[in-house]
């Protein structure tokens, strides 16, 4: 069955730091509402206990959590797990449709090889997504750890990960016109840090995925490689420096933007799907 | 001795004293340290594959900078039958440590080593079931 891109917008067009998270000990799906309470007391325990917070940031907060069943692979992933805070001051409204003032998602997209694993009790949903002040992240993090035993660590998207990125996302098909695929590297051991944009046109991006990639639908380390030399060639040709001694630190393709912190942009709803697939196989194998 | 790249200039040859072994150093956030490596090979006659060749890759402390393939390095260690090892030259430890061991190997290709040479690193390349 589709997925309802009107659920699933809420990812699009955002930037979401990204985390793995291991499996979750003793959760309940049933207790969800008892899990927003809890959250909420929590917060409101560390604002009596007066933490150091990021100004702006108040600590009048309403949890809502909630299931959303679009966002997964198949039926063996777990359902993803929506976490939103708003605020509760007195200045907002009473309007039902306010924006959280942050937010979480826990999910699973094709996640079967940490899922069929893993012993009783436990749920699977090793990507997080988290959007909104990092005190916030912080806070639910916590609370997520102590409750549910489980570790959250910072994904980390190494260069060769990015170089993958690139490729299959220039090589998509896209309807309308495409903005540039933009490679940002940064450059070692300089006294000034130094980086390089590198732009290309997203229609010779493509025409050059298209003329490596053998199989449809399938992409090899190989013909990765041949991407990468071909678009380091070619500016090697132009600016006589080597781009593959250089790291690469950041790719902003039509389809979705990614930077090394473990920082995403997705953009375009047709490949959201497969953005998290990725995504979700680079958690497990931070996790495992 | 240390180079960027192979052939070594012609113009010192005679200067040059004899090469006992030959330590290709890959840098795993480094793409072109891995391809420089790799051209740099073909200029290295037949006769130092036995034995008188390693290849060191340093940056594997910091796994999240990784912009080499690890399988295309072992790969290229299987091919050339030559150890591959691994470290992080900018730990001063794991540096001085290294720097040891290839000490040692250098002793061995250099024949100090009474009883064992060069060829004995050969035989260690290769796999069990080859036997």
């Amino acid at each position: 069955e589709k997925a309802d891109p009107q659920k699933t917008a809420f990812l699009l067009r955002k930037a979401w730091t990204l985390y793995s998270v291991s499996p979750l000990y003793g959760f309940r799906r049933a207790r969800l509402r008892d899990y927003a309470r809890l959250l909420g007391a929590f917060i409101a325990a560390e604002k009596q206990k007066g933490l150091a917070v990021e100004v702006g940031v108040e600590l009048d907060i309403k949890v809502a959590l909630s299931s959303l069943a679009d966002i997964r692979g198949s039926e063996l992933d777990q359902a993803a797990l929506l976490v939103q805070l708003f605020s509760r001051s007195r200045a907002s409204s009473r309007n039902s449709e306010d924006k959280p003032v942050w937010s979480g998602c826990f999910c699973s997209v094709f996640g079967d090889d940490l899922s069929e694993n893993v012993p009783e009790h436990f749920t699977c949903l090793p990507l997080f997504l988290s959007h909104g002040a990092e005190s916030y992240t912080s806070l639910v993090g916590s609370w997520f750890q102590k409750t549910f035993d489980c570790c959250f660590r910072r994904l980390a998207i190494s260069p060769l990960n990015l170089s993958w990125m690139a490729a299959m996302w220039a090589g998509c098909k896209l309807d309308r016109a495409a903005s540039a695929v933009e490679l940002v590297f940064s450059v070692p051991r300089l006294l000034q840090p130094l980086d390089i944009s590198y732009a290309i046109h997203p229609e010779d991006a493509k025409a050059l995925w298209d003329t490596v990639q053998k199989t449809p639908g399938e992409i090899t380390q190989e013909e990765v490689d041949v991407f990468m030399d071909c678009l380091y060639a070619h500016f090697h040709r132009h600016f006589k420096i080597h781009l593959s001694a250089a790291r690469l630190v950041k790719v902003s393709t039509a389809v979705a933007s990614a930077h090394c912190d473990g920082i995403v942009k997705i953009l375009h709803s047709q490949y959201l799907p497969g953005v998290l697939m990725l995504l979700t196989e680079l958690a497990i194998s931070q996790i495992q | 001795h240390l180079a960027t790249s192979l052939p070594l200039p012609s113009e010192r040859d005679h200067l040059r004293p004899r090469i006992d072994l030959v330590v290709f150093i890959i840098d795993i956030k480094s793409k072109y340290s891995l391809k420089n490596v790799e051209t740099s090979l073909a200029h290295v006659d037949a006769s130092f594959f036995l034995g008188k060749v390693c290849f060191l890759v340093t940056g594997v402390g910091r796994v999240n900078v990784c912009s080499i393939e690890m399988n295309a390095v072992c790969k290229l260690g299987e091919t050339y039958c030559s150890p591959v090892l691994f470290c992080e030259l900018e730990l001063e430890g794991i540096r001085n440590a290294t720097a040891q061991r290839l000490v040692r190997m250098l002793g061995i290709c250099a024949g100090h080593t009474p009883g064992v040479s060069a060829l004995s690193f050969v035989s260690l390349m290769r796999k069990s079931d080859d036997d």
